[in-house]
């Protein structure tokens, strides 16, 4: 790993996988009882009864790791001025018109935009799951919090799985090196310099 | 049951086994709250029959047995003391239970393929071997009546003793009433008997607004009221006016669904399309990007 830069620490990157598996798990599940059409995956992983037992808590860990991801992670997923500039040529980023780009710190907007998706996503999921993990404890008269709840879930459910498709074909088939730095945590000076030149001349300089 | 040919069927692709082979006539249980007693028969009838567990109840200063019905108690009596304006006191007396909706919020909200069935008779089955405790019933039901066992993470509600009606018997509640004011018969017989005793109770006695409780909101029920006063449902312990399936559980199981899963194929589709289109993003000096 000569001449990398470190980008994501052994902590950041076992967190992150940790959220992935988690996430994975709980979607694959929810989708199972979204849809009689995808009810067999509930059936490849275990059984209905099993998946619906693991569900909720392994969205415990999941959100562990949003957490942990939260408060590690609050202060690089500011929004700024220099990401609204970017923000204006999203459009040649996505065609990966790159040349001239307004330069992103250690994240880039579309980056903070899926954290913040994920984490406010991820209360949505928490505050709704619960009631509808104990509806019985919800009393009759405030009924309308069950109902609420069905609609929150899965609202909240479908803007994450819309984020999580971006992410993973952007971490992976798109954003080359990318899906490497969330691996083994580093990234050369020149990916750094493309993609996130603030955070390369932030940390260069040190 | 063997005999009994499932209409509906919970979390199912595709229309239910078997739809449409046989006709069935409804069946309906008519219960005629000017004539019960309070006695509980039904209860001890309907616990004895099921097998159900004893279980210790709770003494509110009441005559009702317990507060609300149970996993293991699926009919409860509630006594509601009634005030009138122009007559005298008045004690309200109505079996509760599973009103078995010609269209069940429960059967709507259950993701679980099978795990609730009406069947072409009109009663609404809870399959516990298809049960995977999600609860969902319970948020879809407008009367509150699904009841989940936490130990064996099923739910349980009133069965209309399904096993009994396949082989041609009248629910065990019914036969235990000593006064008759259970009936048990097809739906058109019971709603013409309910509507005739709804009229004698207008013509001949004080109870100008007696009626039949067979709501149409949930598009008729297996079990209907006769009530002293239509217009009050409320004071038979909180019986809906006009009860209907959550609007949110039907958005959630319609609209949402189908613009999630367009949603969801159409982002797959977009990721590839893009790939396709534009590929990958390369670092533009030559090195493969990422440092492995």
């Amino acid at each position: 790993m000569s001449g990398g830069i470190l980008r994501y620490t052994l902590a950041e990157r076992v967190v992150h996988w940790s959220a992935a598996i988690t996430y994975c798990y709980v979607l694959a599940t929810g989708l199972a009882f979204y849809s009689p059409h995808l009810y067999w995956i509930a059936v490849l992983l275990g059984g209905a009864p099993t998946s619906r037992f693991w569900h909720p808590i392994v969205a415990l860990a999941f959100l562990a790791t949003l957490a942990w991801m939260l408060k590690a992670w609050t202060g690089d997923m500011r929004i700024t001025a220099a990401d609204r500039r970017w923000g204006r040529a999203m459009n040649r980023y996505i065609a990966n018109d790159d040349e001239d780009l307004p330069p992103s710190d250690r994240f880039n907007l579309g980056q903070k935009y899926f954290f913040w998706v994920m984490v406010w996503g991820g209360v949505g999921l928490l505050v709704s799951g619960i009631i509808l993990w104990f509806p019985e404890a919800i009393p009759w008269n405030l009924r309308f919090l069950r109902y609420a709840a069905v609609l929150i879930h899965v609202a909240c459910a479908l803007i994450t799985i819309g984020a999580f498709i971006i992410h993973v074909y952007m971490g992976t088939a798109m954003v080359r090196g990318g899906f490497t730095s969330i691996i083994r945590g580093e990234v050369s000076p020149a990916w750094a310099k493309m993609h996130h030149r603030l955070w390369y001349e932030r940390t260069a300089s040190k | 049951m063997a005999n009994l040919r499932i209409q509906k069927i919970s979390g199912h692709a595709g229309p239910p086994p078997g739809l449409g082979t046989q006709r069935q006539e409804q069946v309906a249980k008519l219960i005629d709250t000017t004539t019960c007693i309070g006695c509980k028969a039904c209860e001890v009838a309907c616990m004895e029959w099921n097998d159900l567990p004893f279980r210790e109840t709770v003494f509110d200063n009441t005559y009702q047995t317990m507060p609300d019905m149970a996993w293991n108690y699926w009919t409860l009596i509630r006594f509601n003391e009634h005030a009138r304006d122009d007559a005298p006191f008045q004690w309200l007396m109505r079996k509760d239970g599973c009103m078995h909706c010609a269209d069940p919020g429960c059967l709507a909200a259950c993701p679980a393929d099978g795990a609730i069935v009406q069947y072409q008779n009109g009663i609404v089955d809870f399959q516990q071997d298809n049960c995977i405790g999600c609860q969902y019933c319970v948020t879809g039901c407008p009367f509150n009546v699904p009841k989940f066992n936490p130990h064996t993470k099923r739910v349980f509600k009133c069965t209309l003793c399904s096993d009994r009606v396949s082989q041609g018997l009248e629910p065990a509640c019914i036969k235990a009433c000593p006064t008759g004011c259970l009936h048990f018969g097809t739906k058109d017989d019971m709603k013409a008997l309910g509507e005739s005793r709804a009229r004698q109770l207008r013509d001949h006695s004080s109870f100008a607004n007696a009626g039949v409780y067979d709501p149409p909101g949930v598009g008729g029920t297996g079990v209907m009221y006769v009530l002293h006063d239509i217009t009050n449902t409320e004071a038979y312990g909180g019986l809906p006016a006009n009860p209907r399936v959550p609007w949110s559980v039907r958005l959630w199981k319609g609209p949402l669904k189908w613009l999630g899963n367009i949603a969801m194929i159409g982002g797959l589709i977009g990721v590839t399309l893009h790939y396709l289109r534009y590929g990958p993003k390369q670092v533009k000096d030559g090195s493969s990007g990422g440092s492995a």
